[in-house]
Formats: C-alpha cells, structure tokens, sequence
C-alpha cells in the first residue's frame, strides 16, 4: 500500500456533501496531478489528504495507521502542505518565512539548531531564492514569492509534498517555472501531489492523474491513459480534439472551435 | 554569524540541546526601553511629597535605609512602581497576542470591548455588592471573561476569524457602554463616585497585599505568553499554512484569547480600565524593532515603560493633585489611534 491513501472519505459542510465515499492511493514517489472541473472537490481532497479537515466518514491512511492517531507535528514532519492561500506577515523577510517551516521540527528551547539552519538553506537554494534571502516578501513579484512560499514547505523536509494549485496567478512563464521545480523536486525523490487547472499542464508534468467530478474520482492513471477527447467532454463538457505534446510527446488537448 | 541572510541581524545562540535565533535590533529595542523603564522608576521612588536624593533611594531599595525612607521607598512607592512595570507589560503583551491573532493593528482588548466589560462587571460589583477591593476586582475579572465568552462565541462560526473578532468585539463593547452607562445613572451619588474613581484607571493606593497575587499571576501568564510566540508567528501565516504545520490552529486560537484576556482584565480587576496601552504599544514596538509579526519582548518593555512614564508624569503634572494614569493613557493613546485609522484609511484607500 502507498504512503498516503484515502479510504472511503466523506466530507461535507453543512449538509452538503463535498466528497462522497472517496477512495484514493498516491502513488510513492510519484508526481500526481488531481484535475477536474471548478468546486469538483480538489482543494478539499488535498486538505483531508494533510489532516486540514476531518472525513465524516472514512479514514485517510498515512504510512498504515489513520492520520488522526498520530500527533500534529509527527505529521508535519512527514507531510507538507503548500495551501491555496497562504498569508505573509507584513514586513517579513525571505528567510523569515522560509524558516518558520522548521516549526514542527523545533522547541520551546531548541529554536534554530544546526539542523534548521541547513534545511533553510537547502531549501532557499532548491528553489533558487538563495539570493531573494534579507529581502521583503511584499517586494518579490508573484512568481518569486510562490518559490519563497514553496521553500517554506521545502524546509519542513517532508517526503510527501502537496501543493494547492500553485501556478493560480501566475503568468505563464513563471507557471512553467513552478512546474519545472515541482519536477525537479519529485525526482530528487519526493512523492509530489499537485492541484492543477490546466490540463496541458497536468498532462505534461504529473506522472499520475486523477481526475475529479462532483466530488468522486472519474478516471486515476498516466496521462496517455487518462486523456481523451471523451474524458475532457464528459467531465469539463469541452468538445476537444487530443493531439501528442510537439514538445515532450504527451497528450495535449484543443478546444474545438464552436461556432 | 549565520549562515542565513535574515535581512537583518541575528545573534545564534547553541548549547546541549538548545539552540536559540535572536533578532539583535529587537533585544536592543527591549534593553533600551528596559534601562529607560529603571530610570523613570528611580525618579517616581524619589520623588513626591516627600522628596529624596537619588543616593537615598538606592540605599533604600539596597535594605540600608530604616525608618521614613525606608518606610516611603519600600512600602508606599515600591508596589505602585513594580505595579506599573508588571501591568504595563502585561496589557501591551496582551495587545500584542490581539494584534497576532486577528492580524490586524486594531485588534486589541480595550477596542474589542473586553476593558468595557470588565468595566461593566465591576461597576455591577460596586452598585450591587458594596465595591470593597476583593468584589470590585472580582467583578472585573468575571466581567471581562465573560465578555471575551460572548464575543468568541458570536464570532464562531466553524473556527474563528481574527477580523470577525473584531467586529464582534466592537459591537458587544458598544453595547456594555450603554449597559455602564444605566448602571450609572440608576445608582446613589456615592456609588457613582466610587465608580468614577474605580473607572478613571489608577495606579495610586495600590498595596503590597493588594498588587502581589495579581502580580505573581499576571507574571506566570507572562511566562505562558513568551512559550506560546513560536504558536503565534506559525499562525500568521493562516490558519491553513499553521495547521499543516503541526499548530492545532482552533486550540491554540481559544487558549491564546484566554491568555489575553486574562492578562488585561486582571489589570483591570486591581486599577480599572487603562486603556489604549495594549493597542500603541505592540506597534511601537514593531517600528522600533522592524520585526516582522509578533515581538512579545519588545511590547512587554515598551508597555512598562509606557505605564511608568505615564504614571510618572499623572503624579507630577499638576502636582500636587495627581491625575489618574487612565485618563494620560486616554490622551496619548487617542492622538496614537486616530494617526493609526489615518494611516490605515490612507493604505486602504
């Protein structure tokens, strides 16, 4: 069994059922991507995946006990989250931030060991941000401070990395440069769970694909597995055409042309 | 040296399992304000109807001096002093959590209506159980408990948003106002007085016996601050960033309001209500220091210092009638508040 699986999770607000009976497995070592259309329940399966919020029914298994028996922090150490929205306090720097990642990690009386020091360090130069390190987080532009707040989840030092739709308001320069990194960061042999929009995206980068409708899981498997032109249509309703990937030979898909 | 650019100072301090990263401008900040805290509090001991010379007062406080001096120094001015050092400390650090937690520089226990019902639960003291100094404090600090109750639980609503605490806050302050004001108005002239005097926020007649356990709790409280910042600057991140974390962000958020408003209406339980101190402070603090987020040591000496100063020149202005330090608070934290919703309307805008 994988790492992190969700076993027959039911999540709703207020009597509305967001997730019903879901069950999914991430795969170890893995790059995932979960697509689907806008409220399918995406976001929502990622924070039950990082213990954010509690299933009303089910469970979600985390190294094969359920995630609620294990302490806070014994999870933080093994699971970092990059949320959809995340707040940098005013006038903190980059290597402020980035070493409030360590929080799980530190004490009362052990504050900023040896330990801390390097995973910051590490994490600042995974992400190239090295050089940001004394300056504002209010003066990056927003593809720097999506690096920052990555480097951030990078230094809690955490196998299982899950990130909350990561390239949202990025322009597209700098949503590839997310998507390399996340790569790169993946076969540096971290298990990666990304929340996309963009299918192209998606099918480019993730080496698993899970695909969401309504708060259930339509189709889970590679890309050239999942991708067709009757998965885009029945889930998105997007008449598409799916062509190969000029670039790296992975499915790609055209809206049709309606008139 | 660190290897680390925090864009500013740092001083790393390690040893057999522990291991601490201090910001040196706020340490300095806290140091200065320290040693100007001391100063100020050697010129209150000296001063008054019973003047002394600053060798004098030493000796006092060294247990040379017997007698008057010691007697003046020792018991009559000593509680007042170490009163304004503590509680100044506690309302900024209380301001400080406030602030923190609904992330908002107007989050603080006298604008979100906790001063007011503490207020409100002595003045139901004094009408209705007579207002010798045990019920009047013990009014207060009900008061002011319950109150944070009631505003916690209007705002709830599947956790609890700072800036919806506020609101909140404000809402259920304006109408205790109205609440202290009936109570006020349906009561004896002599309750009134007493009332007015408990109201205006005062230092002065504080006794050892009466200041001493409300010291030692607020300086226990204190301590239970300071451990709970690295909590705090966690949470600043949102409460979704904190949680994945580790930080049981609803928990935290509860115990951390009880610590607040414990802090602030146990002050007020012993002087009334002394307000804006937890609303300047924090900030103050935060510009001198240029810390980001919470800097709990910097407010707790910018507070003392504050509530010092202010006592300080209260007692001396006119002397030699003394001013309650309430009402100086009043004055500079009103000039202080109206720059700040200035400033922010300006960034708003």
């Amino acid at each position: 069994m994988s790492a992190l699986t969700a076993e027959a999770i039911t999540v709703g607000y207020d009597s509305r059922v967001v997730l019903g009976d879901l069950t999914v497995e991430i795969p170890d070592g893995g790059f995932t991507a979960i697509i689907g259309p806008n409220a399918c329940g995406k976001s929502t399966l990622l924070r039950a995946l990082s213990r954010l919020i509690v299933p009303t029914s089910g469970r979600v298994i985390l190294d094969g006990r359920s995630i609620r028996d294990y302490p806070a922090t014994v999870v933080a150490r093994r699971l970092g989250l990059l949320p959809q929205t995340s707040i940098a306090p005013d006038g903190i720097t980059v290597a402020e931030l980035v070493a409030r990642g360590r929080f799980p990690h530190q004490g009362l009386l052990r504050q900023w060991s040896a330990a801390d020091e390097k995973a910051v360090a590490e994490a600042m130069a995974a992400t190239s941000v090295t050089e940001l390190s004394g300056l504002r987080v209010d003066e990056l532009s927003g593809g720097q401070r999506q690096r920052v707040w990555i480097a951030m989840v990078l230094a809690q030092q955490t196998e299982l990395l899950l990130l909350d739709e990561p390239t949202t308001f990025l322009d597209i320069a700098h949503q590839v440069d997310v998507m390399e990194l996340c790569r790169e960061l993946n076969e540096s042999g971290r298990t990666v769970v990304v929340v996309l929009h963009d299918l192209n995206q998606a099918a480019r980068y993730a080496t698993h694909l899970v695909v969401m409708d309504r708060g259930t899981i339509v189709a889970t498997g590679t890309p050239a597995e999942v991708i067709t032109e009757q998965l885009v249509r029945e889930v998105f309703g997007l008449p598409c055409l799916v062509i190969q990937d000029p670039e790296s030979g992975t499915p790609m898909i055209v809206p049709r042309v309606r008139r | 040296m660190s290897g680390v650019d925090f864009g500013h100072r740092v001083a790393i301090i390690r040893g057999r399992g522990m291991s601490l990263r201090i910001h040196r401008r706020a340490v300095l900040v806290s140091l200065l304000f320290a040693v100007a805290t001391v100063a100020v509090s050697l010129v209150t001991l000296a001063t008054g109807d019973f003047e002394l010379g600053l060798d004098r007062v030493i000796g006092a406080l060294l247990g040379r001096e017997t007698g008057i001096v010691h007697l003046v120094v020792m018991e009559w001015r000593m509680p007042r002093v170490v009163a304004a050092i503590v509680f100044g400390a506690a309302l900024a650090v209380s301001g400080a959590i406030f602030q923190s937690i609904t992330r908002n520089p107007l989050g603080s226990p006298d604008v979100m209506g906790f001063s007011t019902g503490a207020y409100t639960g002595a003045l139901v003291a004094i009408v209705f159980g007579g207002g010798s100094f045990v019920v009047t404090a013990t009014g207060s600090l009900v008061g002011g408990l319950l109150t944070a109750a009631l505003v916690y639980l209007f705002a709830y609503r599947r956790g609890v948003q700072g800036f919806r605490l506020i609101i909140v806050g404000i809402g259920i302050g304006a109408m205790l106002e109205s609440v202290n004001s009936w109570l006020i108005l349906r009561s004896k002239l002599e309750v009134v007085r007493t009332a007015a005097i408990w109201g205006a926020g005062s230092l002065g007649g504080v006794r050892w016996e009466q200041v001493l356990p409300a010291i030692i709790v607020v300086v226990a409280l204190l301590c239970f601050g300071i451990a709970a910042a690295r909590r705090l600057s966690a949470m600043e991140l949102g409460d979704d960033a904190a949680s994945a974390l580790g930080v049981n962000v609803n928990r935290s958020r509860l115990l951390l309001v009880l610590l607040g408003v414990s802090l602030t209406a146990l002050v007020t339980a012993v002087t009334g209500p002394i307000v804006f101190l937890a609303l300047a402070a924090p900030q103050i603090a935060r510009r001198l220091s240029r810390s980001s987020g919470v800097a709990l040591l910097p407010s707790a000496a910018i507070g003392a210092f504050l509530l010092a100063a202010c006592d300080l020149v209260g007692q001396r202005l006119f002397a030699p009638l003394a001013i309650p330090v309430g009402i100086i608070t009043v004055t500079v934290g009103g000039a202080y508040l109206v720059w700040l919703l200035v400033h922010e309307i300006r960034r708003t805008v």
